[in-house]
């Protein structure tokens, strides 16, 4: 067993865990955000995408003890209060989820490659930074959509600030 | 997973003397071949030492004749950095062909050539550019270095602290990646020296893991062209053959994929 500290969301945290465990079960399990989503449990489907430290990373492949230390942002630290993230409401406005289940990870992907980016996105290259983020629903085409769409919301929320 | 104790080292010493203390260590980088394999319980390490901390481990360098990668430096971050974009930009642009983005924000060079999985892309590069493998007690060339499958030149305990790249007049990379694990189902990386020397390694081809390709380097250093490799034979044997494609398959790919990492050498 190890104390970890680290940051969730903008608050410090600190839990007594196993060695072995993993990000995404100290997440979900000690510290009951489920929002994150263990879909494949082998470091390819993306559904456990988190932040740490700003940069996008599958959490079912990070010890917790990794992470001890790190800035982490789930997909419940995104939105302001009840103002959704620019990324979640092009989600929400084009459609860009079906049963759901890939969506926090997809968003904090998107995120990660919006910030990468910049305003320099198209079709093409969206699909490409989206090899590790799968679909069962198989709605890539709305998914695509949606991040384009909020590649520009988040250029001119950034312009604004 | 079966339980571990993890460790912080801040220096490769204290990483060095942790492992020793350990009945049956592993030293951890970005953890995207390990962790995996002990979630399936294949790999049971007492001890988990991480080296991506260590700040001797990570950056790059360029160097009077090229560049160093230092061991715990990301996919992520060689195939953005400026210094290697331009002094080896085939090596940039095979380290963003590795896995997917979420992976190359945690994969590390030194984990991935440690590990030496026959369809690894870093093998193939250090192979070709005659790259140096340095540890925390010698430096070996990366001819020497691998060994075949998931083997190394590696002593127990031993930490790769970087990797040195002479540069190199020409070089380009060309995958054909499975598509799901993006893994090189066969990938080639050719490379010319200022010299004139040519050497060409191919990964995710050959049973023993990385291999150079003579009959492909004896045809480029005649003649530096993708048509100069028209009717080059490669020999199936000793090639893998699996549910992805045939030993006859990846012979063939092996030279398809010299042609193209030639073209786009240029």
């Amino acid at each position: 067993m190890s104390t970890i500290k680290l940051t969730v969301n903008g608050k410090a945290v600190s839990a007594d865990v196993e060695d072995r465990t993993l990000l995404v079960h100290l997440l979900r399990e000690t510290l009951n955000l489920t929002g994150t989503h263990v879909g494949c449990d082998t470091s390819q489907c993306g559904a456990c995408v988190v932040h740490i430290d700003g940069k996008a990373v599958k959490s079912c492949t990070v010890l917790a003890g990794q992470a001890a230390g790190s800035n982490v942002t789930t997909i419940e630290g995104i939105s302001k209060g009840d103002e959704l993230h620019p990324m979640q409401a092009a989600f929400r406005d084009n459609h860009g989820l079906q049963c759901g289940y890939c969506t926090p990870g997809m968003i904090m992907s998107a995120i990660d490659i919006v910030h990468r980016y910049g305003g320099k996105l198209d079709e093409e290259t969206v699909r490409h930074e989206l090899e590790g983020n799968i679909c069962r629903c198989t709605g890539y085409h709305n998914i695509v959509k949606s991040v384009l769409d909020a590649a520009g919301r988040m250029k001119v929320s950034q312009a604004a600030e | 997973m079966y339980e571990t104790t993890y460790h912080r080292p801040s220096s490769i010493d204290e990483a060095a003397a942790m492992f020793a203390k350990g009945s049956e260590s592993k030293y951890l980088a970005g953890g995207h071949t390990l962790i995996p394999v002990m979630k399936q319980r294949l790999a049971s390490p007492s001890d988990v030492i991480d080296l991506a901390r260590i700040k001797d481990l990570v950056g790059i360098e360029p160097t009077s004749d090229g560049i160093v990668i230092k061991a715990a430096t990301t996919h992520y971050d060689v195939a953005q950095s400026a210094i290697v974009k331009k002094a080896i930009p085939a090596l940039a642009y095979l380290a963003s062909l590795i896995g997917d983005p979420a992976v190359r924000h945690r994969g590390t060079i030194g984990g991935s050539i440690a590990n030496n999985d026959p369809a690894a892309d870093y093998p193939a590069a250090l192979l070709a550019l005659d790259a140096t493998v340095k540890t925390n007690k010698r430096n070996i060339k990366a001819g020497d270095f691998f060994k075949g499958l998931f083997t190394t030149a590696l002593d127990d305990g031993e930490i790769i602290t970087g990797v040195s790249f002479p540069v190199t007049d020409k070089a380009g990379y060309a995958k054909f990646p499975h598509p799901a694990s993006r893994f090189a189902l066969t990938g080639v990386f050719v490379a010319r020296s200022p010299g004139g020397e040519v050497r060409v390694a191919a990964t995710g081809a050959s049973q023993n893991g990385v291999m150079r390709v003579p009959a492909i380097e004896t045809a480029l250093k005649a003649n530096w062209s993708a048509s100069a490799l028209d009717g080059v034979k490669i020999s199936a044997d000793g090639l893998m053959s699996d549910i992805h494609g045939a030993s006859d398959y990846r012979a063939n790919l092996i030279k398809v994929m010299a042609q193209r990492a030639v073209a786009a050498a240029g």
